[in-house]
């Protein structure tokens, strides 16, 4: 395995397990779905597979250097795509399958603009969406049809060398705010090979995941790093797992898992969503790890967890939890293997107003709870830096976390305007927080950002959707995320103001047509929609809307209303 | 229970629990998830709901937008087995 002690075995992704194997009769991966009976892969398979992915990426004219990106569905076409793609030295880039919820042409614009902004040499989609995206790209399309008959010839791989760029992973955002964030064959093998240690990672694991393979903990932890650590990935869709939360657990108890990362929403819809009768005959004992990753953590949420399946063989000591950032491959922190994850209660008024973690008892009126996300994995340093000054902030001082290591990205792609690292080799993560006996505590975000079901958010992309929305006045729309305990998430408030006094219909229709626009244009589900008049939103001095001030006046309604 | 009492604890609950917004005049035909009214996470919950608000136990399969998308759909769906 890639490891701390074997590391300088390992120079590119192709030298990873599902490739070099001798036994190719082993597991890789195992496609789980209600419709169909599971799909057990081989290496030897999966080296078949991506060959033929390889060769049809050939056909297409692409080459070593060359940018494609997967705009298929969250499968096995995607994942031989990905590596096919490796395999020619090529750069591949997962990027969000189209969901029933999005409009076609809105997902359709956004994968023509990133192929014209980025280079992209060609776009590997379904057969279905191929010749709709045709009429918009100017790079090659091609899909499943051309994979399926294409010549698998059996070829070697292309060599790449160690700070080549390995793949992308495109943060959210529309066109302006994405980042195509480029990592080298060294970073995510150095990431690996610590992260192997900080889970103590082991011939025996096996990773479950309904992880989008475009997140990046998906990608990373539900997709590469079983792949090239050779422990079989049981993995299963996104779309399916929402509706039928069960099928983790069943996955978990079928494939004796022991490893299986997830947002914090998930504990809640696991806790609160799986109904008794679907938990006979399930067992959690074989598992080893849940890590909770990629969004603020709640205590609550793994108490939820917890009590719903202890009498499954759930142990607290299972739910751990980690901090990350694709810009750092994956993970930056992570709990002690075999420890419980610490919990602060801390004075909610000094955290907030002076950026001080004062520990207070429980009972304390201004109490609020913090989870530790661990320390620090090996060969990433971090530090705490206020972001005013720059000055680097001592234990217990909240400040913007910057992270050192030798697993940073090589660059934004394709963005020569921005550095993301300092001259001194720091990236500044954008998060907030502290650092308390060498364990890392997230408390916020530098910027406005909602982080709705471990999916980032940019509140700017859904006022400007708003704005466009008829019977609302353009400009006057605010976005922004509440946390909610049932859920275990932040959930999307958007305020609108209206022009005119419409009627109830009239309101009515508009706030539908907010919430519908929003879906389709953004995949977002907004849970609150209000429609105000023209002395409702606070603006500021210049006229400005302030998201923190509107945000502390609709909560302040809410909690009115609430006790009335 | 009749059919009306049905739609309109299914409409009172999905207004107030999952549109988290009890006034909100839902029609009987109104898509709920493809119109973006709630997130397809809901289904499930509709699962858990269902079966201990009607006894109905609506297996995985059938929890999808194409068979729950409006009242009118799962009313349908509660009828069938109760």
């Amino acid at each position: 395995m890639l490891s701390l002690e074997t590391r300088d075995r390992y120079h590119m992704l192709l030298d990873s397990a599902v490739l070099t194997s001798a036994d190719s009769a082993a597991v890789a991966l195992v496609m789980i779905s209600q419709a169909s009976p599971p799909l057990v892969i081989t290496r030897g398979e999966f080296r078949r597979l991506m060959q033929r992915a390889a060769a049809a990426l050939r056909a297409q004219g692409v080459g070593p250097g060359d940018l494609i990106v997967i705009a298929h569905t969250h499968g096995l076409e995607s994942i031989a795509a990905f590596w096919g793609a490796l395999w020619i030295g090529a750069i591949p880039s997962m990027f969000p399958t189209l969901t029933e919820k999005l409009d076609p042409l809105i997902y359709r614009q956004s994968v023509g603009d990133l192929a014209a902004r980025e280079g992209v040499k060609a776009v590997f989609t379904t057969d279905d969406f191929a010749s709709l995206l045709r009429e918009v790209v100017s790079c090659a399309v091609y899909s499943t049809a051309q994979v399926e008959s294409a010549a698998p010839a059996e070829s070697d791989g292309v060599p790449a060398a160690p700070d080549d760029i390995a793949f992308l992973q495109h943060s959210s955002g529309t066109t302006g705010l994405q980042k195509g964030v480029a990592l080298s064959h060294r970073a995510v093998l150095n990431h690996l090979a610590s992260y192997h240690e900080a889970i103590a990672l082991s011939e025996s694991d096996v990773i479950v995941s309904w992880l989008p393979l475009y997140h990046d903990m998906g990608l990373i932890a539900g997709f590469l790093m079983p792949l090239i650590q050779g422990i079989p990935l049981i993995l299963m869709s996104p779309f399916e797992w929402v509706k039928a939360p069960a099928m983790l657990l069943r996955a978990i108890t079928e494939y004796q898992g022991t490893l299986c990362w997830l947002p914090n929403f998930a504990y809640n819809h696991c806790a609160r969503r799986i109904r008794e009768r679907d938990l006979e005959g399930l067992s959690l004992a074989s598992m080893r790890l849940f890590i909770n990753e990629s969004e603020p953590v709640a205590d609550e949420s793994h108490r939820l967890f917890f009590e719903r399946f202890a009498g499954i063989g759930c142990r607290r000591e299972m739910l751990t939890v980690g901090y990350g950032m694709a810009e750092n491959v994956f993970a930056v922190s992570q709990t002690p293997v075999g420890t419980i994850p610490r919990v602060e209660m801390l004075d909610r008024a000094l955290l907030e107003v002076q950026g001080r973690a004062v520990v207070v008892p429980p009972d304390h009126p201004r109490a609020v709870t913090k989870v530790s996300c661990g320390s620090v994995i090996r060969h990433t340093e971090i530090r705490v830096v206020d972001p005013a000054s720059g000055r680097v902030l001592g234990d217990r001082e909240v400040g913007e976390f910057a992270v050192r290591s030798d697993c940073l990205l090589s660059e934004y792609y394709k963005r020569p305007d921005l550095h993301p690292l300092g001259a001194d080799g720091w990236f500044l993560s954008g998060d907030l927080g502290y650092l308390a006996d060498g364990e890392v505590y997230v408390s916020g975000r530098k910027k406005d950002l909602i982080i709705n079901g471990g999916k980032n958010i940019f509140p700017a992309d859904l006022e400007a959707i708003v704005n466009q929305v008829g019977g609302v006045y353009p400009g006057r729309a605010v976005a922004f995320g509440v946390f909610d305990e049932r859920e275990g998430t932040e959930l999307v408030v958007v305020i609108a103001e209206v022009i005119g006094a419409p009627d109830d219909e009239g309101l009515r229709a508009i706030n539908a047509d907010i919430r519908r626009t929003v879906a389709a244009r953004a995949g977002v589900t907004v849970s609150y929609v209000k429609l105000v008049d023209d002395r409702w939103l606070i603006k500021t001095s210049s006229g400005k809307i302030a998201r923190s001030a509107n945000r502390a006046k609709w909560l302040q309604e809410r909690d009115a209303e609430g006790a009335d | 229970m009749t059919e009306h009492d049905i739609r309109e604890k299914l409409r009172a609950y999905i207004t107030r629990e999952l549109i988290r917004d009890a006034k909100y005049p839902l029609k009987d035909d109104e898509g709920i998830i493809s119109g973006g009214l709630m997130d397809s996470f809901a289904l499930a919950e509709l699962g858990v709901y269902v079966e201990k608000t009607f006894n109905v136990y609506i297996p995985d399969p059938d929890l999808t937008v194409a068979k729950m998308d409006t009242l009118d759909l799962m009313v349908a769906r509660v009828l069938r087995d109760l």
